[in-house]
């Protein structure tokens, strides 16, 4: 059975309780699970106003995509859908929402943990922070443990 | 000419978005490249050092160091991403 994916890139608030309503509304009855992650700026402990998210246009869409049809080949999913931010992000907001829906969990909950995996290395955005001082912050560095995360979808 | 994007603070360091670029016959790989530019003029100088750090995409697809870029249309160079 096709898959249906669904990329998107936006500059506006994602509301997650929209998104999942939309998805479940229009998944269908054989549709047993339907798996969820959502990613949120965090405060850093009152550190960061802002994060502001860089992306480089069309790649971003398409980098997505391919995580998402490569999901699509491994697990048995229905539909898959993923929502990604870009511009000034603030604490609570969301970042990215990735929705997969599957007869059974276990390929719902692990195609949406692949396609995070994925996106966090190798879809190209790029964080930086924003202080609550009202300065300009660094840019978030690459994390080894996000290589690595990503690395264990390689073993056979 | 080849379309040359840069984003990132590889951006801010090298001071443009993007930019066209006639590249030499002699710059063959995503690794001559980089070396190519870093050669150019000062501002693109650090990138000697960030030669294994940065990421290079041809056409919107990521390649190596040792891939082979000629007839691109469109290069870009960029920090390891940060996204999700």
């Amino acid at each position: 059975m096709a898959c249906a994916i669904t990329v998107s890139v936006v500059g506006e608030r994602i509301d997650p309780a929209r998104v999942f309503d939309a998805f479940d509304t229009s998944s269908a009855d054989d549709d047993g699970a339907i798996a969820q992650f959502c990613g949120r700026c965090r405060g850093e402990s009152g550190r960061l106003t802002a994060l502001e998210i860089e992306h480089y246009p069309g790649m971003a869409e398409a980098q997505i995509s391919s995580a998402a049809s490569n999901a699509a080949s491994r697990w048995p999913i229905s539909r898959i859908t993923v929502i990604h931010r870009h511009g000034k992000v603030h604490p609570g907001e969301t970042i990215v929402m990735v929705l997969a829906a599957s007869r059974h969990r276990e390929a719902a909950l692990e195609a949406v943990q692949y396609v995070m995996d994925y996106l966090k290395t190798d879809a190209p955005f790029w964080k930086r922070e924003w202080l609550t001082d009202g300065t300009q912050g660094p840019w978030v560095e690459a994390k080894a443990s996000d290589d690595k995360a990503h690395k264990r979808w390689e073993q056979p | 000419m080849v379309s040359v994007k840069y984003f990132a603070w590889v951006r801010e360091r090298v001071g443009m978005g993007e930019e066209d670029i006639a590249l030499p016959a002699s710059v063959e790989t995503a690794g001559d490249f980089i070396d190519w530019l870093a050669a150019r003029d000062d501002e693109f100088a650090f990138l000697n050092e960030q030669k294994l750090v940065v990421r290079v995409a041809a056409d919107q697809q990521m390649v190596s160091l040792h891939d082979d870029i000629r007839g691109a249309a469109e290069l870009a160079v960029f920090p390891p991403m940060t996204g999700g």
